[in-house]
């Protein structure tokens, strides 16, 4: 049923006031507006349009503002008051089903592991411990622990073999693939944008405007776009206004302004509260050893210290991921999406709810996918609660959707499918020529698509490849960049006659 | 010897250059692959000559070069790359600076760390070493590269340890000299020219400097790191220099503290020291590519301050070349490609380190390799034994030119006077569309 739509904006008006009542922003206003009080220009008779006028001088409007486009950013509209919560996180029941065993068989891995190497789940470190992962904090990757047991919980083909078996139980699709339906891996039937709807979509990438990153290059005059393009980014911050950075991210930032831009689009002000919540992280890194820290040192020492340029910031990705890992506002984000985080029960409890813990205490389990998403905002924010913060909320609007589940456009089922009807209808030939020698397009640039491209393209290319997923608060522009990269290599692949020599 | 023949009408490429080279690896890569050149056999007379440094000291001065003929060194190029003859004619340009100039002026000298060297300026080094107690030195062997022989001191006394007297009995008749060595000290050859002829057939006397160490070094993921940039001199009389936009940091493979004086992996980023640190992995590459540097720092400090670091690093190139032309012997013959290594602080103040006259041309990568076979390939084209340049380019592949007996600026023709405000002609960083100019700069040439 159509949830019309007067009756659609005042939930979503009723939703966003109840978010924001109670938070820091609520008492700050309610501590400007008393501040006010004693100011001359606010008289008695007109007081509620005098206060609202002070806090619109003051900034304090704009910076409502900007919350309350944050959370319509990150929250999906809601559907009709009469659905379970499930279908907030997930509409699809078939969906919801798979990613429900996805997650059971992780959690019997990291259960078997844990068994296996009769290592608990969480534990109370020893003093001595506390006080010398304290001292080291700064430098944790010099920390050489035995890893060899450890094994991550699942690589990122085992979660495409997941994705490629998903099918829709009311779908009859007797029929073999082929040109006339889907040659691809992913064969459930969602709903994916074609081009003329992209173009539309994503207007401001048209060949007629200007971007950073091709238009700023040596042979064009600045005067053409780059000078103009920067004074206007300059106006954004100092207007501190969140929807117009949203917008001009979309061609593209400037270098010196990224940082700004992006703590502005996603709302990222590090107050002192900020700092301090996220100082508790880290006395709770320091007080209590998880087994997942040891998943984590693995998967880092894995990845980025052997690459070649996110070597250097080894240590922030710990400090970072750590903390994460600890972090319960992280379970926020679960009511939108379509995993649950698992739950755990104290020793000798199991199955009596009041004893059931989130393990870990931030519901994610798998970090392999995601660490090299860290390492490129190392390059951006240097002071670690911020540095903490906007990867958490680029976590929690974006890259989550990439390792679960789910029917949303941007999740990763979407993408690949994406994916995959762009190349078979724009380059049929192309896509025909690879499967058939067992190279689908898939396996190559599913990796790519699941980590945003993270350790594939180089860090300039790559940051201004998230500042369009910020723009357009989407991430369908990794497939359509996937796609992209094969059509730009069309002529050497239809030369190739293996997966391996495609790779 | 057969008389070589003479060189070609300028237009008309050379049917064959006759290389010699003593080096395998990129260089001869790239010497091998380009079109009409060859290698000379053993006997054969060459038109080109790669070579080491110690076969200039051997050979240089008895070999006739005709016109043509182009070689990598200059005679004496230690006047630039042996740290304690750096020091000494840096000294002595900037006092020339001062009196010409003016205080200010050579105030724009003060990027080399105060250097003494040993054991001839003992006595100097101790009146410094006392006015600030507490500071860390470091000391270095002038004639060894690869980080050998250096370590940090604190304390005087350190370096009393260090200073061992010994007698040595020459040959000259019955003269006793009382030297200075290091304990570890083993009999070496100067490894890049000594200046006289004596010192061949004595024990080489190791000369030492001792620098101030810079204690404030900029942090990148809490490791120091030192810059590599490629400076081209295909004359000092008049000075003619170019920049290559590419150059890399070398990371150092463990966290900086100064409390590790002893911890020789820390402080010395050379890649060679840091290739036996227990935990390097030789795959890892502890190596930045400087577009990426300039990237993070223009990130996190803005545009401006990016833009005048690298114009002080600017400053750096071409006072220092400044400072030997008069000393270097200016041969037409000779073109030399330095390796300059710059520390920043975090004042985003740049620091000379050293000048190698031999910057190692080894790849430690895929991506290394193809960085120097470029920088090698667009070396030759500047040298140009083929003819083909016309002498007023401003840009060849890779290589900005940074100046021509004058400052270079980027707007305009070689030689035309500017309006406006000065910029120059340096691209430290930026982006290196080499393959495209060098296209476009051969077909305009061609035409």
């Amino acid at each position: 049923a159509m949830l019309d739509p007067d009756s659609g904006l005042s939930l979503t008006i009723a939703r966003i006031v109840q978010r924001l009542q109670g938070s820091s922003l609520h008492s700050q206003l309610e501590r400007q507006a008393r501040v006010s009080l004693h100011k001359p220009e606010i008289k008695l008779e007109s007081l509620k349009e005098d206060i609202k006028d002070f806090l619109k001088t003051s900034g304090w409007e704009k910076k409502l503002q900007n919350a309350v486009y944050s959370e319509l950013n990150v929250f999906p509209s809601p559907c009709h008051p009469a659905a379970p919560p499930e279908h907030m996180k997930e509409p699809l029941a078939y969906m919801r089903k798979a990613q429900g065993s996805w997650e059971k068989r992780i959690l019997k891995s990291l259960n078997s592991m844990c068994t296996e190497l009769s290592i608990p789940l969480a534990q109370k470190r020893p003093a001595s411990e506390q006080k010398e992962l304290l001292n080291k904090w700064n430098e944790m990757g010099t920390d050489e622990p035995d890893l060899s047991l450890f094994r991550p919980v699942y690589a990122p083909k085992d979660f495409l073999e997941v994705l490629m078996n998903l099918r829709n139980p009311n779908y009859e699709n007797g029929e073999q693939p082929s040109f006339r339906n889907h040659l691809g891996l992913i064969q459930v039937p969602l709903k994916v944008k074609d081009i003329p709807e992209l173009k539309e979509d994503f207007s401001e990438l048209g060949l007629n405007t200007g971007q950073l990153g091709i238009d700023d290059s040596a042979q064009v005059p600045p005067e053409f776009f780059e000078n103009e393009h920067v004074r206007v980014g300059q106006k954004v911050l100092a207007e501190q206004d969140s929807a117009a950075a949203q917008q001009y991210v979309r061609q593209g930032c400037p270098t010196a302004l990224r940082a700004d831009l992006w703590a502005l689009i996603l709302n990222i002000s590090n107050q002192p509260e900020d700092i301090l919540y996220y100082e508790q992280l880290k006395s709770n890194v320091i007080q209590y050893d998880l087994l997942v820290d040891s998943l984590i040192y693995k998967d880092v020492k894995l990845t980025a210290s052997n690459d070649d340029y996110y070597f250097v910031f080894e240590d922030y990705l710990y400090q970072v991921l750590l903390c994460f890992s600890r972090d319960t506002s992280v379970l926020d984000h679960f009511t939108y999406s379509s995993a649950t985080p698992p739950k755990s029960y104290i020793r000798g409890k199991l199955g009596i709810e009041e004893y059931a813990v989130f393990y870990p205490p931030n519901g994610k389990i798998n970090y392999n996918s995601f660490i090299l998403s860290v390492a490129p905002l190392c390059f951006l924010y240097h002071e670690p609660s911020k540095l903490y913060q906007i990867f958490r909320e680029m976590y929690v609007r974006f890259f989550f959707r990439l390792h679960s589940i789910s029917s949303h456009p941007s999740g990763i089922v979407s993408l690949c499918l994406l994916f995959e009807t762009l190349l078979q209808t724009h380059l049929p030939q192309l896509f025909y020529h690879l499967r058939e020698i067992g190279a689908q397009p898939l396996r190559i640039s599913f990796k790519w698509m699941v980590r945003a491209f993270s350790g594939y393209l180089a860090t300039d290319q790559l940051l201004l490849l998230w500042d369009r997923i910020l723009g357009y608060n989407s991430l369908e522009i990794l497939a359509v960049l996937a796609a992209a990269v094969f059509a730009f290599r069309a002529v050497n692949l239809m030369e190739v006659t293996s997966l391996a020599a495609a790779e | 010897a057969a008389p070589l023949p003479p060189p070609p009408p300028s237009g008309r490429p050379r049917p064959c250059v006759r290389f010699k080279c003593g080096f395998t690896g990129p260089v001869l890569d790239v010497l091998s692959r380009r079109p009409g050149w060859q290698q000379a056999k053993d006997e054969e007379e060459w038109d080109f000559l790669w070579c080491d440094v110690s076969w200039l000291r051997e050979n240089f001065d008895h070999t006739y070069m005709e016109e043509h003929v182009r070689i990598c060194h200059f005679r004496n190029h230690y006047e630039l790359s042996r740290k304690n003859y750096l020091v000494k004619n840096l000294k002595r340009f900037r006092k020339q600076l001062e009196r010409d100039a003016g205080k200010l002026e050579a105030a724009k000298c003060d990027f080399f760390p105060k250097t003494f060297e040993m054991p001839l300026e003992y006595h100097l080094f101790v009146e410094e070493f006392r006015k600030k107690p507490g500071t860390t030195w470091i000391m270095k062997p002038v004639g060894r590269s690869q980080g050998k022989g250096i370590f940090l001191f604190r304390k005087l006394k350190d370096i009393v340890d260090w200073k061992k007297v010994r007698t040595t009995v020459f040959s000259l008749g019955n003269l006793v000299l009382f030297l200075f060595f290091h304990p570890l000290f083993l009999p070496m050859t100067c490894s890049d020219g000594g200046r006289t002829e004596e010192q061949k057939d004595e024990t080489q006397i190791e000369t030492y400097v001792a620098q101030q160490y810079i204690e404030n070094p900029y942090l990148i993921g809490g490791r120091k790191f030192d810059l590599r940039v490629y400076v081209l001199v295909t004359s000092y009389i008049p000075l003619k220099a170019w920049l290559y936009r590419d150059g890399f940091a070398r990371f150092s493979n463990t966290r900086f503290t100064l409390n590790s004086i002893d911890d020789h992996y820390v402080h010395l980023t050379n890649v060679a020291v840091q290739k036996t640190a227990r935990d390097y992995d030789p795959e890892k590459g502890c190596k930045w590519m400087i577009q990426q540097l300039r990237q993070y720092l223009t990130a996190k400090h803005g545009a401006g301050s990016v833009e005048v670091l690298f114009a002080d690093m600017d400053n750096i190139f071409i006072k220092s070349l400044q400072s030997v032309q008069k000393v270097i012997i200016s041969d037409k013959h000779c073109f030399e490609l330095y390796g300059y290594d710059i520390l920043i602080d975090r004042n985003l103040k740049p620091w000379l380190l050293e000048v190698n006259a031999s910057p190692s041309l080894i790849a430690s990568s895929q991506e290394d390799y193809e960085l120097k076979c470029h920088l090698l390939k667009d070396t030759l084209h500047i040298v140009d034994m083929e003819g083909r340049l016309t002498g007023k380019e401003k840009r060849v592949g890779g290589f900005d030119l940074i100046w021509n007996d004058g400052p270079v600026s980027r707007e305009g023709n070689l030689g035309t006077l500017v309006n406006g405000s000065f910029m120059a002609n340096t691209h430290l960083g930026c982006y290196n569309d080499r393959k495209q100019q060098l296209k476009q700069l051969f077909r305009t040439l061609s035409a």
